[in-house]
């Protein structure tokens, strides 16, 4: 009876918590702009990519690299969503619209609360992959061939990934409970941090060694090679091809469960700091 | 541990420290001082004190916002610190004076989304929402997206979003903060009556206003810099003042109202403040006798008396008598 009222209530903290992401990104135009944004961004995220390569790299977009790099940086899009869209709700609801207070008196489970925030931006997200993986098919001739795509690979990997990124989201809420002013940057602060270490820019093989050191263990580096793998049929690091697809997702499985549990113990301990130091209600207007 | 207890709280307190670079760096501020509380079921319950004197940070201890930091307090029977997640399912809390909200979404939207945290189905909560709407006077603006709303209207809003809910206890922090008279009125007979008409409902609500405390409350408890310094039903809490009189004076000026009255004799309690450019005196004397000398002592030092009062006592002079300020005095 207990846990049965428990189950409802996370529930329904994740529904409406998703309803309120999703009006709060969808509302602030109208639905027409709104489409057209969400077509425009990412396309001319890719055409910046495109340039750069072109640029940059030797034999330009017909390098052998170009498709791994192109998908790498497609599903990155989910990175700074995912984690931005998760924790600035924290920053959001308090010093915003003044409102964690009013949730943390409701009896509302935190954690669905936040992942359901985080609900809207991971679907633009998706919206947005997939128009960047369409377009380079599309335009730039990537080796995505529809009938060899491994499903089974591409969704299990997806669910992981994004499992990972959406705890590291809650962890950064945590910080941003109890680091109240400097909150709202925490989430595209990491990203663009992991961008260089995970290798959705170029192998992580060219790495120097404590750098290599570091992306092995991030969730991120296995979960872009899975999708790399499931789309084009091979993965861009010669380190990680040692790994059959069913260890790749092994390891990815597990370090998730990692993120997941670390997260949740750190955001336990940020929540008893923060009823501590009274930062709940904090409002930094200044 | 009796049942019928709303709210019940043992040697609760609270000290904040301050900030590292702020100013007074590592001084500890005493927000409550051992205090031991309990309101019934069923009560409209007050928290009378002057700004500062802890009223909020007990709100958000009870509320499971903040974690005292010795005694205890318990909510519904349940220990807020120990499972603040069952105290929730029996609460709801409106601080006034702020303009929270969710400001993409209407009204209703706003309303509606809180109601679905609780639990209410479609029907319940969309009645519930049309009757409070109604009740600040809101019903038009419904559909209006709420930044668009004055600072006033998102508090009726805030307002409504307690009750909808319809908790077993509610705590209100100042609710008509801000509020212009009428609204006031209108909310202050909607807590008395919300009380009355549902049994075992508890409201425990803070306020500076003596008037609002002494019109609503069952009880009150007077409350100044972190102590519980009485808590009676305000007639007895008056009543401890019937022996005395009550002279209220207005000057246009005194050149040392702190110190003028010192040594006279007769005077129980005295505080004064500045009011539209005079000089209002509260004065609580043993027999009206004591009066003649005041007088006395004001034209000595050619203070103009401008009027003399002799009046009931409110509680505002309870206040005075227990600390020697006024409600509105910086301590
Ligand atoms: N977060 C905080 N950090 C440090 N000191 C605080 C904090 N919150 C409140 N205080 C201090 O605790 C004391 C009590 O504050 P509290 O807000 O509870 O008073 P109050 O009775 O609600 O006053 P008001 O009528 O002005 O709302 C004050 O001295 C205040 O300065
Ligand atoms: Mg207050």
């Amino acid at each position: 009876m207990a846990t049965n009222q428990r189950a409802v209530e996370n529930l329904r903290s994740l529904r409406m918590a998703a309803w309120l992401g999703w009006q709060i990104e969808s509302n602030w135009t109208d639905p027409f702009l709104f489409a057209i944004y969400s077509v425009i961004k990412p396309i001319a995220g890719a055409l910046i990519l495109v340039f750069m390569y072109m640029v940059v790299a030797k034999g330009g977009l017909s390098n052998p690299l170009f498709p791994m790099i192109f998908v790498g940086n497609a599903f990155y899009i989910y990175v700074a969503m995912v984690l931005m869209g998760v924790s600035f709700a924290v920053v959001d609801d308090r010093e915003r619209y003044g409102m964690l207070k009013y949730m943390y008196t409701a009896p509302l489970n935190i954690y669905f609360y936040l992942l359901g925030r985080g609900g809207a931006k991971t679907l633009i997200a998706t919206v947005s992959v997939l128009i960047t993986l369409a377009f380079g098919a599309l335009l730039f001739n990537l080796p995505i061939d529809i009938a060899s795509i491994d499903w089974l690979l591409l969704v299990t990997g997806l669910v992981l990934g994004l499992l990972s990124l959406a705890f590291l989201g809650i962890f950064l809420g945590g910080v941003a409970l109890i680091t109240a002013r400097h909150g709202q940057f925490t989430g595209e602060a990491v990203a663009g941090a992991l961008y260089m270490l995970c290798g959705a820019v170029f192998p992580i093989d060219v790495l120097p060694g404590l750098l290599q050191a570091i992306s092995y263990i991030l969730p991120l580096t296995y979960w872009i090679e899975t999708m790399r793998r499931a789309l084009l049929g091979s993965g861009s690091s010669q380190i990680l091809s040692q790994l059959s697809n069913l260890e790749l997702v092994g390891v990815l499985g597990a370090f998730s469960v990692g993120v997941v549990i670390l997260s949740v113990l750190f955001f336990r301990w940020a929540e008893h700091r923060a009823k501590e130091k009274g930062l709940i209600d904090m409002q930094t207007n200044y | 541990m009796s049942t019928n207890l709303a709210v019940s709280t043992q040697n609760l307190g609270r000290v904040y420290r301050a900030k590292k670079r702020e100013a007074g760096s590592g001084k500890e501020i005493v927000a409550l001082h051992g205090v031991d509380l309990e309101i019934h079921q069923g009560e409209l319950f007050g928290l009378l004190g002057p700004n500062g004197a802890g009223k909020t940070t007990l709100i958000k201890i009870l509320t499971t916002l903040l974690a005292p930091t010795s005694g205890e307090a318990r909510v519904a029977g349940t220990d807020v610190a120990k499972n603040p997640w069952e105290v929730r399912r029996h609460i709801n809390m409106v601080s006034g004076g702020e303009s929270s909200g969710y400001g993409l979404l209407t009204v209703e939207e706003n309303l509606w989304l809180f109601s679905q945290f609780y639990g209410l189905d479609w029907k319940t909560a969309r009645e519930r929402i049309r009757e409070m709407l109604k009740i600040v006077g809101m019903e038009d603006r419904a559909k209006t997206k709420i930044y668009h709303l004055s600072t006033g209207m998102r508090q009726k809003m805030n307002f409504a979003r307690g009750f909808i809910t319809d908790p077993e206890i509610i705590f209100l922090d100042e609710p008509t903060l801000g509020l212009d008279v009428q609204t006031s009125r209108v909310l202050r007979d909607f807590v008395k009556n919300w009380v009355r008409v549902r049994k075992n409902k508890t409201l425990l609500l803070t306020t500076h206003y003596m008037q609002e405390a002494d019109e609503l409350c069952d009880r009150v408890a007077i409350i100044d810099r972190g102590k519980i310094l009485a808590c009676d039903t305000p007639s007895n809490l008056k009543r401890s003042l019937n022996q005395s009189s009550v002279f209220h004076l207005k000057v246009d000026s005194l050149p040392q109202p702190d110190s003028q009255f010192q040594g006279l004799k007769g005077i129980q309690s005295f505080a004064h403040h500045q009011h539209n450019g005079l000089l209002e005196l509260s004065f609580i004397v043993e027999t009206e006798n004591a009066l003649m000398p005041i007088l006395a002592s004001i034209e000595r030092s050619k203070g103009n008396l401008i009027s003399l009062e002799k009046r009931q006592p409110t509680l505002e002079d309870v206040f005075i008598n227990l600390v020697g300020r006024g409600l509105s005095e910086e301590p």
